[in-house]
């Protein structure tokens, strides 16, 4: 039967899954053509691959710095932890980062981007090396920063995958494709929301492979513009989330009346935070300081045109931040009224907390629509994945190759295809590590954010503390690091995702990163404080 | 020179004060007064919700009142060491 045919006799072309495919397919493919549009303007130099020379205005600073910081973490983790605790997830990690992500961006963002123009840096560790008179402080940041990275890259990466496969369910009745569970009574079932869809290592694998390219011909041009193509994808497609799934949940004749519909329905606890200890709340306020030392934002802090091209993103970052956060803390409170099946099931019996969002666009919106929601989705997870990948390639070819073999040894052009390799095999690496295992997108990007947070006091001390010496620097690093793997085994690699610290008492839990945060900072002064100080010509540098 | 040291005092408490507000949205950061209060704000929006919007919009005014008046001066006055000529 013709295609043709198949129309005229009302039968679809596609199943809901296929089509939502080709609409991912097409997403991607636009962001190919992204990266090959911006590969014709590439200037073949490694300040311009690794920098977009200096370029970057401040919308564009803006779109791909919100872009690189807002991952899976900031849609599929918010509406799945709001899924699971209600509203305080926002205040927990929204609102303090619009505060705590500009203070960032204006203490430490404008005076990194100084000196990297003035001294010539690209990565994070060549200004460490450079402050501190140290070798030896790069040669231990450079594992703990990529060792950091690699989860932050597999939360990216392992959220494209289970996006693709809950989105493309049902696409395809290949016994490949299928996908079992244990049912209620222990016996092995067909898992629906997830069966006839695209398996994650094929998910995973294409996204992989669209950033790879992306990132190998466009550099961080090409990642700045599909960054800024991918923001304004997700952000508009979230609100259009929004008010479809609230239309459609609610059921009323507008959309105020619908939203009341839904919420009316939401159990107390999840309007509250009533389940959520104060002091918990509060040393979260820690985690967000891990912006100031993230290398991909390092990296894009030095793409800057100028220092004013600073004003919008330090401005705008909060606004940003509640507009794609409060539709996605909305959805995930509004998921826990939903049920499934022929028994009526709660939604959270059958999924887990991370295909919240994608179960919810899939099950209340139509295929076309439905395939750009998921598009969006993915806008996010990839708009961090390419600066990430491109960050790891830099310092690789900065702080290994060309530090140790010598800057002259390799030509210009060879430092950018020395990158470009670099970034092959990370994202190799990473996809490879993906299939590896499983920890909750939402667990395994706090950990990776307390280690950066516990790093913010090196930082800080390195542009505003004359005193910081190499030493103390390396005591900090250290007992971060030492502290950090130590509460990590205590919660079973992570394995516990509840773990808290009760040093006041069961009543009073706080995040890890508290006494991580505590050891690295303490370290880092009392050291400081008795070994000697940095040179006149160092301090000269750095403290006109 | 009189005016010079009067425009220089000026600056200083604008971003002193620019300063304590950013302090003040940390602490006022930490609604425990909301905490359990299950209202929703025109029917719809939980008000431990709405409020914690309500200190991001706050938040970004207070960084914009940062950006103007306790921006870091000459920032961008160099000598380019890594291009090996003056900005």
């Amino acid at each position: 039967m013709n295609s043709f045919m198949m129309l005229a006799e009302g039968e679809a072309l596609l199943n809901p899954g296929q089509t939502r495919l080709i609409v991912i397919l097409v997403y991607l493919a636009s962001l190919l053509f992204l990266g090959f549009f911006a590969s014709r303007l590439f200037q073949g130099t490694k300040k311009d691959y690794l920098l977009a020379s200096h370029s970057i205005g401040p919308f564009l600073l803006l779109m791909s710095i919100f872009g690189t910081t807002m991952t899976a973490f900031a849609l599929v983790g918010s509406s799945g932890e709001a899924f699971k605790k209600g509203i305080g997830v926002y205040g927990m990690l929204a609102s303090s980062s619009g505060i705590i992500h500009s203070l960032c961006f204006f203490l430490i963002g404008v005076k990194i981007y100084r000196f990297g123009r003035q001294y010539g840096y690209t990565t994070q560790i060549q200004f460490f090396r450079d402050r501190l008179e140290s070798d030896i402080v790069g040669l231990l940041l450079f594992p703990i920063l990529v060792g950091l990275i690699i989860p932050y890259l597999l939360i990216g990466v392992m959220a494209g995958g289970t996006v693709i496969q809950v989105m493309t369910s049902g696409a395809f009745d290949w016994e490949a494709f299928q996908v079992m569970k244990e049912g209620p009574a222990g016996d092995m079932i067909i898992d629906k929301g997830k069966s006839g869809g695209v398996p994650p290592y094929l998910g995973s694998l294409l996204i992989c492979m669209v950033v790879l390219v992306y990132v190998f011909f466009g550099g961080m041009r090409g990642t700045a513009w599909a960054n800024a193509f991918q923001t304004i994808v997700f952000m508009v497609l979230g609100v259009v989330t929004f008010v479809l799934l609230a239309n459609k949940l609610g059921g009323g004749e507008t959309l105020m009346e619908s939203l009341r519909n839904v919420t009316s329905k939401v159990s107390p606890d999840k309007l509250t935070r009533v389940n959520m200890p104060q002091s918990q709340f509060f040393s979260y306020l820690l985690i967000p300081l891990s912006v100031g030392m993230f290398p991909h934002l390092f990296q894009h802090w030095l793409t800057a045109k100028s220092s004013g091209s600073f004003k919008t993103p330090v401005i705008c970052h909060p606004i940003f931040i509640m507009l794609v956060w409060v539709p996605c803390v909305l959805i995930g409170i509004w998921a826990t009224t939903q049920t499934v099946g022929p028994k009526q099931i709660p939604i959270g019996n059958v999924i887990s907390p991370n295909a919240v969002l994608p179960f919810l666009v899939k099950t209340n919106i139509g295929p076309w629509l439905g395939g750009l929601l998921a598009a969006g989705i993915l806008a996010a997870i990839m708009s961090s994945l390419d600066s990430q990948f491109l960050c790891i390639g830099s310092i690789f070819t900065n702080d290994v190759v060309a530090h140790y073999a010598g800057e002259d040894r390799f030509s210009d052009k060879q430092q950018v295809w020395i990158a470009r390799g670099f970034v092959i095999l990370i994202v190799l690496i990473t996809y490879v590590l993906s299939l590896q295992g499983y920890r909750s997108v939402f667990t395994m990007a706090v950990w990776c954010f307390t280690g950066f947070a516990s790093l913010f006091p090196i930082i800080v001390a390195s542009l505003y503390w004359k005193r910081l010496t190499a030493a103390g620097a390396l005591s900090g690093v250290l007992a971060m690091l030492g502290s950090w793997l130590f509460l990590f085994w205590k919660s079973n690699w992570g394995g516990n995702t509840e773990f808290l610290l009760t040093p006041f008492g069961e009543a009073y839990p706080i995040m890890p990163v508290v006494a991580i945060f505590a050891c690295s900072t303490i370290a880092m002064i009392v050291t400081s404080l008795i070994t000697k100080p940095p040179s006149d010509a160092t301090l000269a540098k750095f403290f006109k | 020179m009189g005016l010079k040291s009067k425009r220089g005092s000026k600056e200083f408490e604008m971003k002193t004060l620019i300063w304590l507000l950013v302090i003040i949205l940390i602490i006022i950061h930490q609604d425990f007064w909301y905490w359990e209060d299950a209202t929703l704000v025109f029917g719809f929006l939980p008000i431990g919700l709405a409020y914690h919007a309500g200190i991001s919009i706050a938040a970004g005014i207070v960084w914009t009142l940062a950006c103007q008046f306790a921006w870091p001066e000459g920032i961008d006055d160099f000598d380019n060491e890594a291009e090996g000529g003056a900005k």
